[in-house]
């Protein structure tokens, strides 16, 4: 019986999946992305993750975790499966798997959607589960310290570097995207920033008049932001007050610089903790009423299965299909920095080994699922209106006339009336140009629950929509932040003691400051660019996450080999394998391509070829210089982060060949075998 | 019915970390019975601290 429900779920995934991959007309629906979705991840779960786990892993319920063996009631706490699983998907979850699969939109939905579920089952889930693992084994250690443990300083420290540089780079671009929603948006505007006064008020609310009262904080707070939202529609329609909140993109960017300052420097209560809990409440539940709305619209997509643009000429980000739709789309399909999260906090909350493989490779399978639903709110947008809204005015021009004409031209029809119609609707001057993929998931968003909870409120579904991306990018940008500053002084401090202290008060400033001026420099560049910046920044942050993941993987195979599974490394050699492919290939083509559209070193020479011979009207010329030495800046980053990886993966070779020939290694960080109390 | 709410209840605050104190209370009792406890106010410091010290929101 049971093999025969399994058999109906593999008949039914293959059938959904070979009828969306055949599929050659005007439109398919949502539907058949949704089964063929939910059926992989059933069986990739079922099967492989089973397999993985007690074959490759061993994982061993008679093993008492370190939550059992070390707990004190703070961070070592034996907990339930289920609210682990919680925990750790709302750890894993931010904005990546909502912004890549829209921008990936952009060489239509299917190849996007097959790497979304062939890179999560056989690459990211395996990913997560090993190194939640790994690290459950060694009492919760971070990635980093098991780089070093098991392969070496070598490891250890291009691992940190790494992480290092990633969290700059994933700063600076989310700091662009919620610039990008915000630009001359007074309602957008005026509903994010109320989001911060609102988390000062709840985090007042819990530590000094009802301490520790979570619900209560953040049933105020959610009930505030909704208000807030209807309320930034109230300030929209007041013509003094509107002008209060409405910015070009350079003055919003350096209010985000100036929040991400104070914000780092505030104590956590008052402002990150605070706010984590609203954005934590508000993404578990718009992702469940997403997944519920789409199943209720089951909207057609209007994106072709394929568009021209996989010959990489695609107006949002250039560059082929291949690497660059497994560059865009990391967090959906596969997240290095899922194994920082991995590692540290949620094995010292795991009862039991046995719900490392609900936790691990269950929370990624869903996150995955939400980059699905990601690229169905993209695709179902008529194609003509989801380039007006990516493409940046210096791809199509810069007036309504020209950018619909340049993207008709494409074949994808659009009239500035229709673009007009739909920025009315949304409460929007324009919607053209808002590159970054924030705006036009929140007007595919709005699109869908405006289809099944009414019509009347597209505007404020759409504000709703862009308060939602906004709160959780907000809290990223702080949190990292915050890590960069504490890894910051972590190395400083071997430089001079007290820069270690991370209650130092100088230190802190000094710190935060450094790691403040990094992302906010990358931010800076990316709002004078008039190609958007995010067709620069969000490729170098994806692959710099999937080159993350390398690092994770590369541990991982190591591990394995030395704990005598060679012939089982093929597990997790496979994903590290094509994530080596494909991250160097595109790393390549970053760096040494002739065209400027791809290449960084050929665009800073096109750029000032064209600034010498007077070609550039005098806005372009004047920041001209900025964008050629960032151009070459993120040529040599992204050779950074080459030869970083390649060490890395060096390093795990030398040390599988050497087990493999019976030399000498480090010794495993495995802690001892503990026998958990009451399991036979 | 009434049950099922409160079962309910009880995730929910489970998932939030409402019920934190009141479990770290718990087991204080039982680990180490007999020593001073802290606060509401000054658990819910220690740990907004100790929560945010390392890599725990992602992309």
């Amino acid at each position: 019986m049971k093999r025969l429900f399994w058999l109906a779920v593999a008949a039914t995934g293959a059938y959904a999946l070979g009828g969306l991959a055949l599929h050659r007309g005007e439109s398919i629906n949502a539907l058949w992305i949704i089964v063929a979705a939910v059926c992989i991840y059933a069986i990739g779960f079922r099967f492989y993750s089973a397999w993985v786990a007690a074959r490759v892993l061993s994982i061993d319920a008679t093993r008492a975790t370190p939550a059992v063996r070390l707990e004190n009631g703070r961070d070592f706490v034996p907990t339930h499966r289920w609210v682990v699983f919680g925990h750790h998907f709302a750890a894993i979850a931010g904005p990546g798997p909502l912004i890549g699969p829209t921008l990936a939109a952009q060489f239509g939905y299917l190849p996007g959607t097959l790497w979304i579920l062939v890179g999560a089952v056989v690459g990211g889930c395996v990913q997560d589960m090993t190194i939640l693992l790994l690290s459950t084994r060694r009492n919760g250690r971070s990635l980093g310290q098991m780089a070093r443990d098991e392969l070496g300083p070598v490891g250890g420290i291009a691992a940190l570097a790494g992480t290092f540089v990633i969290m700059i780079i994933l700063i600076a671009v989310l700091g662009l995207v919620i610039v990008n929603a915000m630009k001359h948006s007074p309602w957008a505007t005026a509903t994010v920033f109320a989001t911060i006064p609102i988390a000062v008020l709840v985090g007042l609310y819990m530590r000094a008049w009802r301490p520790g009262r979570v619900l209560e904080g953040t049933a105020i707070g959610v009930t505030l932001l909704l208000i807030a939202v209807v309320g930034g529609g109230w300030i929209n329609e007041q013509p003094v007050i509107r002008e209060w909140f409405d910015y070009p993109g350079l003055t919003l960017a350096w209010f985000v610089i100036g929040y991400g300052w104070c914000a780092a420097i505030l104590p956590v209560w008052l402002l990150l903790a605070p706010r984590d809990y609203l954005s934590t409440f508000l993404k578990l539940g718009t992702v469940a009423l997403l997944a519920v709305a789409i199943v209720i619209a089951q909207p057609d997509l209007k994106m072709p299965a394929f568009t021209q643009f996989i010959d990489g000429t695609g107006p949002i980000f250039g560059g082929k299909v291949f690497p660059f739709v497994f560059i865009t789309i990391a967090c959906g399909a596969i997240s290095g920095f899922h194994t920082l999260v991995a590692s540290g906090t949620t094995p010292k909350l795991i009862s039991s080994e046995a719900d490392v493989r609900i936790v691990g490779y269950g929370s990624m399978a869903l996150e995955s699922f939400v980059a699905i639903m990601a690229m169905i709110a993209a695709t179902l947008l008529d194609p003509g209106v989801y380039f007006a809204i990516n493409t940046a005015p210096g791809v199509v021009g810069t007036t309504a006339e020209a950018a619909v004409a340049t993207i008709t031209s494409w074949g994808f029809p659009v009239t500035v009336e229709q673009m007009e119609t739909l920025a009315r609707n949304m409460g929007e001057s324009t919607l053209f140009g808002r590159t970054g993929g924030a705006p036009s998931l929140a007007v595919g968003m709005a699109s869908i629950f405006a289809s099944t909870f009414g019509q009347g409120m597209l505007a404020v579904w759409y504000h709703f929509a862009i308060m939602f991306e906004a709160v959780f990018i907000l809290t990223t940008l702080d949190a990292g932040t915050r890590v960069g500053r504490f890894m910051l002084q972590d190395t400083l401090g071997n430089v001079w003691a007290p820069l270690g202290r991370t209650s130092w008060y100088p230190s802190v400033l000094a710190s935060s400051t450094l790691v403040v001026a990094a992302w906010g420099y990358f931010l800076y560049i990316g709002v004078i660019d008039p190609n958007g910046g995010v067709n620069i920044l969000w490729p170098l942050f994806g692959i710099a996450n999937q080159m993350l993941a390398a690092i994770a993987l590369s541990i991982a195979t190591a591990i394995i080999v030395k704990q005598g599974k060679a012939r089982y490394a093929w597990v997790t050699l496979v994903p590290l394998a094509w994530l080596a492919i494909i991250t160097s290939t595109a790393a390549i083509q970053k760096i040494v391509s002739d065209d400027p559209r791809i290449g960084f070193f050929a665009a800073a020479r096109d750029l000032a070829d064209k600034l010498a011979a007077g070609a550039l009207p005098p806005q372009q010329a004047a920041v001209a210089p900025q964008l050629i030495f960032n151009q070459q800046l993120d040529a040599w980053l992204t050779i950074f982060f080459l030869v970083v990886v390649w060490v890395v993966i060096a390093d795990m070779l030398r040390v599988s060949w050497r087990t493999l020939t019976g030399k000498p290694v480090l010794p495993s960080s495995e802690a001892p075998y503990v026998a958990a109390k009451g399991v036979a | 019915m009434m049950a099922r709410l409160k079962a309910f209840l009880a995730l929910l605050r489970r998932l939030s970390g409402d019920d934190a104190y009141d479990r770290h209370i718990a087991h204080r009792r039982v680990a180490h019975a007999g020593e001073p406890l802290p606060s509401r106010r000054e658990f819910w410091c220690s740990e907004v601290d100790r929560k945010w010290q390392g890599v725990n929101r992602c992309c």
